[in-house]
């Protein structure tokens, strides 16, 4: 059905993220398929890491971490951005074609008032790209 | 080289396949490779952790004191100045004149330590370290780089005073010097100004304009710049105006100290933008009203507000490469084609070989023009130069910390010729091309159409005196416009990560936040009156802005030999 599965992770809000972890390595089981964790590291130091080269090495140890707690094939593909936040959707589109994956898991908020200005992450990416987007709230 | 880690073995046959797709991809910057040895600073301090952090409709990351004393702050001086507009305006451009008026020599003396700090660093061996270590690469191509360097360091101000300036230091040294009852001099010409001798009078006043427009001003954006991504970059601490100030308060700047520089600086960025905002808004609206016959009433500067802050939220909301990058580049597209057609359309071999006369006018005339002490020319002085320096510094803890969110990769020296260098010459250039026109109308063709304009339709007048005015006044105003544009978007970022503890992560409805509030202030004070107390509120700023960059020349200089050569 799918070939690999990239999930975008935020590192620096990890709690909020148990769904999406639990539902993208089911899936990653049900067909036997890789898991990419896509990160976006600030090019100014932040609460994860001070340089996009030591946010790399988080990145991939989550990465081994959540292979080895759900026994199943993982990597990382770590980004950096001068606004990782502004930035977010147009580098998620372009990092989900650089991969070639054709299943998205990700988080969203909950729709509300301020969508009309500021879409979803999750709405956008699933708007935009060719993969299927699998968007857990 | 691959920018996919395996994380779990048996992945290898994934990985070349990987790397071809990632190589193809121009938009994603994949993460920098080990970027070599730098001196990270060790601190106890942890990035956010004086942040507050929630998520109820809307979720939203700041730092606590810095975020609640500077809207606190802002709302209390705006009731303040609306309430009590008879006292607060004489209070606040009082205390600007009695800045500039007593403190002109230190004010020119400042601005001479920066420009000598930053030569020095091109030409010594610490222009060799890398912002980011040896081994980063730069985050933003040249051309995207220098024109987001470009936009947010003069930008709006080259529209207005382009032509106004240069004019205005001519008429004054033609005009020559007179001698009030007291024995002061009541001439506003530079130095000894050129009574009756227009070449001369040429001379002096592009070497006047270039020198408000040239090193000076660029010396103090590249101080705030530099150390700032140094501290950020090449010592790991957050992009914030306190990390520059580690060397001289350790941890402390994680406090009061810190708290104070940061709040200054939202202080600052807020009102330099409001104001500019508001009084920007009556220049355009005066332009627009002279092409189109709009009017300038207040609906008309109420709608223009709402209209530049609402493309400015669209602008904010697609991010810095979406958004800032590409106004920037835009900006600077139309601004070089207005520049062309006016060396074109202008007197062409006039402007080209006053580029050169104009740069040697310059260098002839900076000594004097810079000197601190013994001023004869108070006016000139005092009114011009110590004003401009004032506004300058109070603006560089936005144009700066752009400068630096955006400078990651480059050499300090590379650094330096770019935010010093290339944009004197540019102004130079800019000038001798709208100034010089406009010098040659009145001085070879009589025409005084341009000398008798308001401000804000001078270079107006002076477009209707070449071909294709049409077209040519309406790319001024479109300009004019996204100019403005750009600014409140990059002082929505500025602000916002000021606010944030230096965090670039926050929640982007805060710079819809922060560029609303801008926004807000410029029609509040619109309407009830107060723009001019806030503009020399914002320009008082300056003061304390100097002894803060002072104090960053040190900390640079520390910083560099600090690193590893």
């Amino acid at each position: 059905m799918f070939s690999r599965i990239v999930v975008p992770v935020d590192l620096a809000h990890l709690n909020r993220l148990d769904k999406v972890l639990s539902v993208s390595a089911d899936l990653a089981g049900l067909y036997d398929v890789p898991i990419i964790y896509v990160g976006v590291a600030s090019t100014v130091p932040d609460e994860v890491s001070r340089t996009p080269e030591e946010y790399a090495g988080k990145l991939e140890a989550f990465a081994a971490a959540q292979a080895r707690a759900h026994g199943i094939e993982a990597m990382s593909h770590p980004l950096a951005s001068a606004d990782p936040q502004g930035d977010l959707n147009r580098i998620l589109r372009t990092a989900i074609d650089t991969l070639g994956a054709d299943l998205v898991v990700m988080a969203s908020h909950a729709p509300n008032w301020l969508d009309w200005l500021l879409a979803s992450h999750g709405g956008s990416v699933a708007e935009h790209s060719h993969a299927s987007v699998f968007v857990v709230r | 080289m691959s920018d996919t880690r395996t994380g779990a073995s048996g992945q290898d046959s994934e990985k070349p396949e990987l790397e071809v797709a990632a190589e193809e991809s121009p938009d994603v910057e994949p993460i920098p490779e080990p970027e070599g040895p730098t001196e990270v600073i060790e601190t106890d301090y942890e990035i956010g952790q004086d942040n507050v952090e929630r998520s109820w409709t809307l979720s939203f990351d700041i730092h606590q004191v810095v975020f609640t004393w500077s809207a606190l702050a802002i709302m209390a001086f705006i009731v303040l100045t609306l309430a009590l507009q008879t006292e607060i305006e004489p209070f606040f451009t009082g205390l600007r004149n009695w800045l500039t008026g007593n403190l002109d020599w230190f004010f020119l003396l400042s601005g001479n330590i920066f420009v000598i700090v930053c030569l020095v660093l091109i030409v010594t061996p610490l222009g060799r370290i890398r912002l980011g270590g040896p081994e980063a690469t730069p985050d933003y191509g040249y051309i995207g780089w220098f024109s987001m360097l470009f936009a947010a360091g003069m930008g709006i101000g080259l529209m207005f005073f382009g032509v106004s300036e240069p004019l205005s230091h001519y008429s004054s040294a033609f005009g020559g010097i007179s001698v009030g009852e007291d024995g002061a001099r009541t001439d506003w010409a530079p130095l000894g100004g050129a009574e009756g001798n227009v070449a001369e009078a040429t001379r002096l006043g592009m070497a006047a304009t270039i020198f408000h427009w040239g090193l000076h001003p660029w010396a103090i954006y590249a101080v705030v710049a530099l150390a700032l991504a140094l501290f950020s970059y090449n010592k790991g601490l957050p992009l914030t105006l306190r990390s520059a100030f580690y060397p001289i308060f350790g941890d402390r700047v994680w406090g009061w100290p810190g708290h104070i520089i940061d709040i200054l600086a939202v202080f600052a960025t807020i009102f330099g933008l409001a104001t500019s905002l508001g009084i920007g808004a009556q220049q355009a609206a005066a332009g627009l009203d002279y092409l189109f016959g709009l009017g300038t009433g207040e609906a008309t500067l109420v709608f223009l507000i709402i209209f530049i802050t609402a493309i400015a939220l669209v602008s904010i909301v697609r991010g810095l490469d979406g958004g800032v990058k590409v106004l920037s580049e835009i900006n600077i597209a139309l601004a070089a084609a207005l520049l062309l057609f006016i060396i074109l359309a202008g007197p062409t071999v006039e402007i080209v070989t006053g580029f050169f006369a104009n740069l040697g006018a310059y260098g002839q005339y900076l000594p004097a023009l810079s000197m601190p002490f013994g001023r004869e020319d108070a006016n000139f002085a005092q009114g011009w130069t110590a004003f401009y320096w004032a506004w300058w510094i109070s603006w560089s803890p936005f144009v700066g910390m752009f400068i630096a969110r955006v400078s990651r990769g480059r050499t300090v020296r590379e650094f330096l010729i770019a935010v010093l260098i290339v944009p004197t010459l540019l102004s130079v250039l800019w000038m001798t091309a709208l100034g010089g026109t406009a010098i040659s109308q009145v001085v070879n063709y009589g025409v005084t159409a341009v000398q008798d304009a308001a401000l804000e339709l001078k270079l107006f007048e002076m477009l209707a005196g070449l071909p294709l005015t049409a077209i040519t006044s309406f790319v001024g105003i479109v300009l004019v416009l996204v100019f403005f544009i750009t600014s409140s978007d990059s002082g929505s970022l500025v602000i916002d990560t000021i606010a944030a503890g230096g965090k670039i992560n926050a929640p982007v409805v805060q710079r819809v936040f922060w560029a609303i509030v801008e926004g807000l202030v410029a029609i509040a004070l619109l309407l009830g009156g107060g723009l001019i107390a806030l503009q020399a509120m914002a320009v008082s700023t300056g003061l304390p802005f100097t002894l803060v960059l002072l104090a960053a020349c040190y900390a640079i200089i520390r910083g560099l030999m600090n690193e590893p050569r």
